[in-house]
This record gives C-alpha cells, structure tokens and sequence, in this order.
C-alpha cells in the first residue's frame, strides 16, 4: 500500500473499513509496529513511532484481536495484568487495578482465578479489552474484536464498548470489514479500497448521506438513509403539535433511534407516533413527515 | 523365604527365589546403574536438543539439516553402533551414551520445535503487541505452552533409552543388559526375567513421574471449558 495519510482524532473512534485487501489491518498493524512500514511517517501522540524502542511502544498501546489471544497458561487476572506486570508495577498494585478493570468490563471478579478456556467467547473479549486497558494507554488498537463471537454477544459487546468509551476516552482505532458494526460504534470512519486507497473518510452520518463516488455507496449498502435513522434520535427532528386523538399507547421516547420511531409509526399502521419526554408526559407527535425534514437538514 | 510362583523352585525353574534372594545386592546395584545410563543419556540429549531446538526456531533453514542428521543417526541400529565405537572409546560409558544420546535427539528436538510451533499464533501476535521482548516471549509464553509436546517427547525417549540401556549390557556396562547377558551365556533364565522384568518396570515409573511433572508443570490444561 501507499500514500495513505490518516488523522485519528484524539478521544475518538476510527473505524478503518473495507475489502479485504484494502490494508486496513496492516494499517492498523503498523501503529503498534507488528508490521514495519518500508516508508513514511507514522506518530502518535507527537512521537515518530519508528524512533521509539519497540517494545516500549507496544506497552503503551492497548492491543485488542479477533481470536482474543489470551495466554492459555495464565490465569484471567495474569492475563489482565500482563502489561502492568511487563512495566514493572508491583503486585499490590496490579492486583488492585486489575480488580478495577474486571468491574470497568462488566465481568464477575469469580472469573479471576480462571483460565481462558473456562469462559465464554463473549467474556474471553471482554477480559481481551480489560487486558489491552490494564495500564491505561491513551490508544487502544482492536482488529476485528467482534468477529468471532456470534451475533448476539457481538451486539451485546458492541453496546458496551460504546459505554465504555464514554468512561474511558481512549483514541480507538477498529478495524473491521462489517460496515454496519462501524456504523453503529464509529465517531469516524475511514473507508479503504483495495491497495490502501482512502476513499472518504468521516462521520458514519455524513458518508451515509453523501458518499463520494460509487465504491463507497456500495459499500455502505442499499438502506443508506434507515441506516442513518439509526444514528439519529426522535429529539433530533422538529416535532408536531399534538393532535387530539392520538394513540399514547405506541408512544416512543425522546431518546429512541428514529428508525426505531419510524418501525413503530409503520406496525401501527398510522402516520404519526406520540413522543413522550423523560417524566412521560406527551412532547410533541412524530410523523413521516417530520422524521424526512428532519433528515434532509442533518 | 522361598515363593513358589512357578510350580517346583530351583534352578531350572522360569525363576528361582533363592538366586534372586543371593543376588539382591547384585540387582540393587543393577537398577542404579541403569538409571544412572538412562538419566545422563536423557538428561544430556535434552540439553543439546533444547541447544539445536532453538538454533533450528531461530534459524529456520537449519532445522531440516538438524532433522536429516539425527534421523540418520536414529535409523543406525543401536549394537553396530556400539560395536563401531568401541575402537574409538572402548568398553567404557561413553561409548554407550554416545549411542544413547543420539537416538534422544531425533524425539526431543522435534517435539520441542514442533511445540514451539503449535503455539497459536493469535497467542504470538498478542505477546508481542504487549510488548514482549523476544526472548521474554520465548520463555514465559512460547516454551510455557509447548511442555506438553515436550514431556511428551521426554516420555517417549525415557522409555526408550531405558529400553537401549539393556543393549550396552552387551558391551559391558552394567544394567540390566548386565543380568540379561549372563542369562544369556549360562542359559539360565533367572536373571533374564529378572533384568528384563524390572526394566519394564522402571520405564512404567519413570513414564508416570513424567506424567506427573506435567500435571504440574501445566495446571490450565487439568481445567476445560465449563460454560
């Protein structure tokens, strides 16, 4: 690949999507070092990684993969507090914070004295994300993490990656070939083509409403504006007045994904839906209407 | 105290009691002798094979050398190979272990190599994007999960050598092939059944306490999948 020049912004989400080929994972895979790029200039945080010592690079660098690469031998708490244990921390220390990451992923502290293969897939990731967190890097690197779980544990990691984040700060950068997946965790996504071409990169919501060229409509799929419904809440449309009348029992929240909204209006075989705020009283009425303005603005 | 296992007790007998009661200090110095040969053959071949393994893992090209030379010497039959040596070194322990240590090597290195291999590689790629340095890596993560192959070639070439140790007897070191041997020139079964009897006991101990060192040494594998 070549001429690839990238800006992952600072406390945020990038997710790098594309075909296979596109070299997103020896993107992703050059960050840490995994793979030496042959030319050019990679820096995180102000520091060319090519003029730092190799390892210490690495354990600055949270590193989440798909297949978890948790050490068989070590126990949940050895493999949480591996990096800490590498810098040298003593073991009151990583014992505390390893105490502290088991909580921050949502996993029972039972599990600590465990090996990998007792836990399930879905909490094998988890214990992946807590190790990559361990001695608190301002940069997590995760490839492919949610491939090899099956769809519901995805989801289920996938919403809590999203809660994490919003705890946590980290500057991720994800790769991933689903589109959906970074559609829903990404605050931007970078989107490659076959031989590191970078096709558009930006919010999800702006590459759903405008993409530049054919690839990339392509790629984001048929759908493109349910999809971006997803990203969008009721409250961020102009509401209707309220007409007497209406069915209060369908009513959907301020904070519903307007696709959400949308699927209630058309199950209810009505135009419009009720929209109630957080203290339940009635807001305002959603119709059609009001969700397409409300789109064609944002 | 006289057992009669097989019918009538005396000399012509598949075993005679008496002699084995005479010979007990001859037996005892028998077996040490023979674990002496078999642990210097097993212990020495898996330093030079751990030597050649991490030559061969950290020079990729030279393990198929390695391989071809130790196979080589493992399809020698083992008493011509004595027997060529004794011009060399005579009657002595070397020209046994010589012997003994090189049909090691063919089994340990490569359940060494083939150990280091199998670990997966998502284990690998992890250590190192933690900042393992390599040599770290190889010992606490890449050696840790290749013990099993390894005991296991351990156990197959313990079992082995104690096998190959009878054979030197034939050359005149001690052991158990010492008993056989002298069963063998008085066509006297006694100590035939005996050496080669306790041999096999010795194999089926030193097989278990191996089993038991990987237990130990390998705590996550006694454990699986409960969810």
């Amino acid at each position: 690949m070549n001429e690839l020049s990238l800006d992952f912004p600072q406390g945020s989400l990038t997710a790098l999507v594309g075909p296979s080929g596109c070299g997103k994972t020896t993107t992703l895979k050059m960050i840490n070092r995994l793979i030496e790029p042959t030319s050019g200039v990679i820096e995180v945080q102000g520091r060319r990684v090519l003029d730092m010592p190799v390892h210490e690079l690495r354990r600055g660098i949270g590193y989440v993969i798909q297949q978890t690469g948790l050490f068989p031998h070590k126990t949940i708490a050895a493999n949480i507090g591996t990096v800490p244990s590498l810098l040298g921390w003593d073991k009151a220390r990583v014992r505390q914070r390893t105490t502290e990451l088991v909580d921050l992923v949502g996993l029972d502290p039972e599990l600590l004295s465990r090996y990998p293969a007792e836990l399930s897939g879905g909490q094998q990731q988890r214990v992946g994300v807590a190790r990559a967190l361990a001695a608190d890097p301002p940069i997590l690197l995760m490839d492919e993490p949610y491939s090899a779980v099956d769809p519901i544990v995805r989801a289920r990691l996938q919403d809590e990656l999203i809660a994490l984040q919003r705890r946590v700060h980290k500057t991720i950068v994800l790769v991933t070939h689903d589109i959906d997946e970074a559609i829903k965790l990404a605050d931007f996504i970078a989107l490659l083509n076959v031989g590191g071409i970078l096709e558009q990169f930006g919010p999800p919501a702006d590459l759903l409403r405008s993409p530049v060229n054919d690839f990339v409509a392509n790629f984001l799929g048929r759908e493109r504006a349910l999809k971006r419904m997803g990203l969008l809440r009721v409250r961020d449309v102009e509401l209707a007045p309220v007409l007497d009348g209406i069915d209060s029992s369908t009513a959907v929240r301020l904070d519903t994904p307007l696709r959400q909204a949308l699927d209630v209006i058309v199950d209810s075989h009505a135009r419009a839906v009720a929209v109630v705020d957080e203290d339940g009283r009635v807001a305002g009425m959603l119709t059609i209407e009001q969700i397409a303005a409300g789109m064609a603005k944002r | 105290m006289t057992v009669h296992l097989f019918g009538a007790n005396g000399p012509d007998s598949f075993i005679w009691w008496d002699w084995v009661d005479r010979h007990s200090a001859d037996i005892k110095a028998a077996t040490l002798e023979h674990l002496r040969l078999t642990l210097i053959a097993v212990g020495i071949g898996f330093l030079m094979s751990a030597v050649l393994s991490v030559i061969a893992l950290r020079w990729r090209w030279m393990y198929s050398p390695i391989a071809w030379v130790t196979g080589f010497l493992y399809t020698i039959p083992s008493l011509a190979l004595f027997v060529f040596l004794i011009p060399f070194t005579g009657f002595t322990t070397l020209t046994g272990e010589i012997g003994l240590i090189s049909y090691t090597l063919l089994i340990l290195i490569r359940n060494i190599v083939e150990g280091v291999d199998g670990v997966p590689a998502s284990v690998k790629e992890a250590a190192d994007g933690m900042g393992y340095r390599p040599a770290r890596r190889f010992l606490a993560v890449d050696l840790r999960l290749a013990t099993p192959t390894i005991i296991a070639g351990l156990r197959i070439a313990t079992v082995t050598t104690i096998g190959l140790v009878t054979v030197t007897g034939l050359i005149g070191l001690g052991g158990y092939g010492g008993l056989i041997d002298d069963g063998l020139k008085r066509t006297f079964s006694t100590p035939i059944v005996v050496g080669a009897g306790l041999s096999v006991v010795m194999a089926i101990v030193l097989d278990l306490a191996l089993v038991l060192l990987e237990r130990t040494l390998t705590p996550w594998s006694r454990r699986r999948v409960s969810s």
